[in-house]
């Protein structure tokens, strides 16, 4: 790897007044809201020309999801909370809060797991029909995406422990609010509208 | 022009032969008129010992209007072609003439089956003729066409008759032609649908009344085979 | 919130000695990223180009041993012609106008030291070869490459059972998928960078229409290749783990995934188009010596194309069995975009209008560009019009309409942009003598291969077929000596670009010197080294007009460096 080069100096600049990482986690969320919007448009779509869909979405567990839109939205509020400490540059308040905001992931994808195990068990795959296909893989995605947060989130926390690069966990607060602004659209779409 | 390349064998390939003519013609006056430009320019205006470019920015009006004049000609331009092009488009594609005869095209890998109406002008009846790669017609006579894939796409194409159809999978798409010129004409599959694309040709045949009658009567499906080929 | 700060020097901070592996191959210095590109993009034409002359010599010679390559069956056949495509569009004609002209351009031209986040930079190069390496394995396979065409069309390319190369066509989707990847995380840094990290002084109408136009093409991406992600996703499932996206014997829609797919490849080619327009205004301008005629009409056609270019794509799909009615509404804005392009080309031949040309090797690519481009663009719409698309659709007059799109976007406006900013990237001029030898030997035959096979595509000549011995109407001599005709021309055109390739080369070590501003031109990369150095400019510049300025009346010289004090 190179040897340590500092930022440069292109980093630093600001010709519209947003800070450059801000502007390009705007770009990715950009990017991201397509992916998701167009697997979104299609389900919904097809959701509005299959009648029989709706049979199916019976079956979706309306509690788990309801659970996990909870556990979701604390989650993102910590990671406000995380950013509130982290512009008041209080890193001894930011770190915990972080954690909490990967804890509300954690319960996510635990609650996500143990309802698709059960859902499995009973035969709906993702290879048991449509619904089910697009059930899965729009979940699936939104659960790498929630993983991804996590992950980025705990590296930055490394870094917020020491009282460094604070300005990240704004960043970091943008991306998983975004995470969680998806699931509040997967959530009436697959869970709610039966 | 397109006449003197292949034949018009269909009712509908003339006014498709006018609408690409109207875009030769259209489109090959402002090419001529944009490439001349071009080239006059690039003679001209040669870097000569002494002489400066001009400084122009483009920005004023009497030099916009040398590109908002063309700009909306070729408009213009564009709004013919477009009325011509989707009055062609309804005639061929939207607006379905009265059928005096139904025929079913069934694509799949890799070879065409084609079922006739038999004697009885009926489609799906006992003496329907079935064959493979063999597309036998009346002049004449409208047909309309059910198009169907029994696996991945095709695509249903005579370029004498102008005509072409993707054929897909799960849907029976519908269609008329009028064969209008006797002969044989090349029939294509024209959408990739594996290794044997290329080898998916079948042969039309477009007769005389008369001849397609005797053909029919040559080819009855043995009683037996005819209601088992359904 | 972080300010610039004053008196910035982009110095090389790097203060030990870089190994070979610091400097070439992990670098995060963009210049080095740019020519990563470069480098694999122009590895991978030769792979594009050869497959070319194979299935060209198949066409005109068929059943024919092909010299160094030997027999081609019909599955073969179909794997070259996918390859070609595929290869052409993401690995050569994208990785060179974008990443490439990108990534080496855009902080020179915006007047700092390096992209925003090198780091993403170097992570985005290296998804990039991964993707290559993905795709290179899938020729490999036992099976042969994928041959489903590089618009991939279920139920052919979500099933083994039909396209008979299971992991081919997995590894070929997976390869576009992460080439897309990479694409999007270099985008990030393309967008971040001209927006915040511009030199002082330089404002929305002081950035050259080079970054404008790679700027532009990256959020036309950016905005249009998702619902083909999420449409790749669904073919990769439905190909490995069985789900039935699009299977219509299970409830799917092939059509779906044209939908996806057009959504994305018609923007696609005015991702490359822009760019490669780009690189033509700058040539032209520099080289005519004359403003560029109305920068703001360049400006707003472009970004109106780019709109529109959203509304056109089902006109791939006329036939397709799409409802009858909506290829109504695609004709319109199809006929349409014709208008934004013409206006744009018209602006450029104007700019020429009382110019001072000179003809170096650059500058005749770039004039090639435009007399060819013309004609791809006029020939689009034969294409556009529902009613004639009815007859065209699928045959050679479409390869043809969009070689004389693709070939002068992807090569000729490259060649221009290679000719043109190479004393910059190694501090040496290519030879002009064979420059022009290759620009005559890549112009003329290129005409020589496409203008017959307007004619083969016009007698029904239709696409993707390895033989037409077997089609009466097309094995006339009338249509078979087109065949012959354009594969000729094509080997010509490829024995020329060997002259390219010794002029590249050769100059790199032995070409005359060059010093910073050889060309006499007024964009701010011109005020670096030649080469730039790490950190690229001794002190940071600062911009005080437009790129534009030559020929002012009333200076004494014809150019006006957009950081030279006023």
């Amino acid at each position: 790897m190179t040897a340590a080069t500092h930022a440069p100096v292109a980093t630093g600049r600001s010709a519209t007044g947003i800070p450059t990482a801000k502007l390009a986690m705007w770009w990715l969320l950009a990017s991201e809201i397509v992916i998701f919007g167009g697997l979104l448009v299609v389900y919904i779509m097809r959701r509005v020309m299959f009648d029989h869909w709706a049979a199916y979405a019976e079956h979706t567990n309306l509690i788990a999801g309801s659970f996990n839109t909870f556990a979701l939205v604390t989650s993102s509020l910590f990671a406000v909370l995380a950013h509130q400490a982290a512009e008041a540059k209080d890193h001894k308040k930011a770190f915990p809060y972080l954690w909490v905001s990967i804890l509300g992931g954690l319960v996510f994808l635990i609650i996500k797991s143990l309802e698709w195990s059960n859902e499995i068990s009973h035969g709906f795959t993702i290879t048991s029909n449509l619904f089910w296909s697009f059930y899965y893989t729009a979940a699936g995605l939104h659960g790498l995406h929630v993983i991804v947060g996590m992950v980025a989130m705990g590296i930055i926390s490394m870094d917020v422990a020491k009282g460094k690069n604070l300005h990240r966990v704004e960043i970091a607060g943008i991306y998983w609010c975004f995470v969680e602004v998806v699931w509040i659209f997967l959530f009436p779409l697959l869970y709610i509208a039966k | 022009m397109m006449q003197y390349i292949l034949p018009e064998a269909s009712s509908s390939a003339a006014s498709i032969d006018f609408l690409i003519d109207l875009i030769l013609a259209l489109g090959g006056f402002w090419l001529i008129v944009a490439e001349g430009a071009l080239f006059y320019f690039i003679f001209k205006y040669r870097r000569k010992e002494g002489v400066k470019a001009l400084y122009i920015t483009g920005e004023k009006h009497e030099e916009k209007r040398w590109i908002h004049i063309p700009h909306n000609l070729i408009l213009l331009c564009d709004v013919v072609i477009i009325a011509f092009a989707v009055k062609v488009w309804y005639d061929v594609k939207q607006f379905q003439p009265p059928a005096d005869e139904t025929v079913r095209v069934i694509g799949q890998q890799w070879s065409w089956r084609f079922v006739h109406p038999g004697l009885d002008k009926v489609l799906g009846t006992a003496d329907d003729v079935e064959t493979v790669d063999e597309f036998r017609l009346k002049i004449g006579t409208t047909y309309h066409f059910q198009l169907e894939s029994v696996d991945v796409l095709h695509s249903f194409s005579i370029p004498a008759f102008r005509l072409k159809q993707d054929a897909v999978p799960g849907r029976v798409i519908t269609g008329w032609f009028k064969p209008t010129r006797l002969g044989e004409y090349d029939f294509q599959c024209a959408e990739i649908c594996g290794i044997g694309h290329g080898i998916m040709r079948s042969q039309v045949f477009v007769e005389t009344p008369e001849a397609h009658d005797k053909w029919l009567k040559a080819h009855q499906p043995h009683p037996q085979v005819a209601s088992v080929s359904k | 919130m972080t300010a610039s700060h004053p008196a910035e020097h982009g110095h090389d901070v790097v203060h030990h000695k870089q190994s070979f592996w610091e400097k070439y191959v992990f670098s995060t210095d963009h210049k080095m990223i740019g020519m990563q590109y470069l480098f694999t993009g122009m590895f991978m034409a030769v792979i594009g180009g050869f497959f070319s002359y194979v299935f060209r010599m198949q066409l005109a010679f068929p059943e024919q041993s092909v010299p160094l390559f030997g027999l081609v069956t019909p599955a073969i056949y179909s794997s070259l012609s996918t390859n070609h495509g595929t290869i052409m569009i993401f690995w050569v004609a994208m990785p060179i106008l974008i990443a490439a002209f990108g990534n080496y351009l855009i902080p020179l031209m915006v007047g700092c030291d390096d992209m925003v986040f090198p780091k993403l930079n170097r992570l985005s190069y290296q998804v990039f070869l991964l993707s290559s390496i993905v795709l290179i394995i899938s020729l490999l396979l036992p099976n042969g490459g994928f041959g489903g065409a590089w618009t991939s069309y279920p139920p052919l390319s979500s099933s083994a059972q039909y396209n008979l190369t299971p992991y081919a066509a997995t590894l070929w989707l997976l390869a576009v998928a992460l080439e897309f990847v990479a694409f999007l995380i270099g985008g990030i840094n393309f967008l971040t960078t001209a927006m915040n990290a511009r030199a002082p002084g330089m404002k929305m109408f002081d950035i050259p229409l080079m970054i404008w136009m790679i700027i532009l093409a990256t959020i036309m991406f950016m905005g249009s290749v998702g619902p083909l992600i999420a449409g790749a996703v669904m073919l990769l499932m439905d190909q490995t783990i069985g789900t039935a996206f699009f299977d219509p014997v299970r409830g799917g829609d092939p059509i779906l995934w044209q939908h996806l797919f057009w959504f994305f490849g018609h923007p696609e080619v005015y991702v490359v188009l822009l760019p490669a327009m780009g690189i033509v205004a700058e040539v032209i301008t520099v080289f005519s010596r004359k403003k560029m005629f109305g920068y703001k009409t360049v400006l707003y056609t472009s970004i109106a194309t780019g709109i529109i270019s959203f509304f056109v794509w089902a006109h791939h799909q006329f036939v397709a069995g799409i409802d009858p009615r909506m290829a109504n509404v695609f004709t319109v804005t199809t006929v349409i975009i014709s208008i934004p392009i013409a206006e744009m080309i018209f602006v450029y031949i104007a700019t020429l209008y009382g110019g001072s040309i000179r003809f170096t090797t650059a500058m005749l690519f770039a004039l090639g560009f435009l007399a060819a481009f013309l004609i791809g663009g006029v020939t689009g719409i034969f294409l556009g019009s529902s009613g004639s698309d009815i007859y065209f659709h699928d045959t050679y007059f479409v390869v043809a309409h969009f070689h004389y799109t693709f070939f002068p976007i992807s090569i000729i406006a490259v060649f221009a942009g290679l000719y043109y900013w190479f004393p910059k990237m190694f501090g040496r001029f290519m030879n002009e003598t064979l420059g022009k030898i290759h620009f005559w030997g890549t112009i003329i035959p290129f005409n020589l291969i496409f203008i017959p096979l307007f004619y083969a595509g016009a007698a029904g000549a239709h696409r993707r077929i390895y033989s037409y011995e077997h089609f009466p109407e097309l094995a006339i001599p009338s249509v078979q000596n087109m065949q012959i005709i354009a594969t000729r021309a094509l080997i010509l055109l490829l024995l020329f670009q060997f002259v390219f390739v010794f002029n590249f080369f050769w100059s790199i070590f032995k070409g005359k010197k060059a010093d910073a501003n050889p060309w006499k031109a007024n964009t701010l990369e011109w005020q670096a080294p030649s080469p730039p150095p790490h950190g690229n400019f001794a002190e940071l510049p600062t911009v005080y007009r437009g790129p534009y300025e030559y020929s002012v009346p009333g200076r004494e010289l014809d150019f006006w460096p957009q950081n030279e004090k006023p």
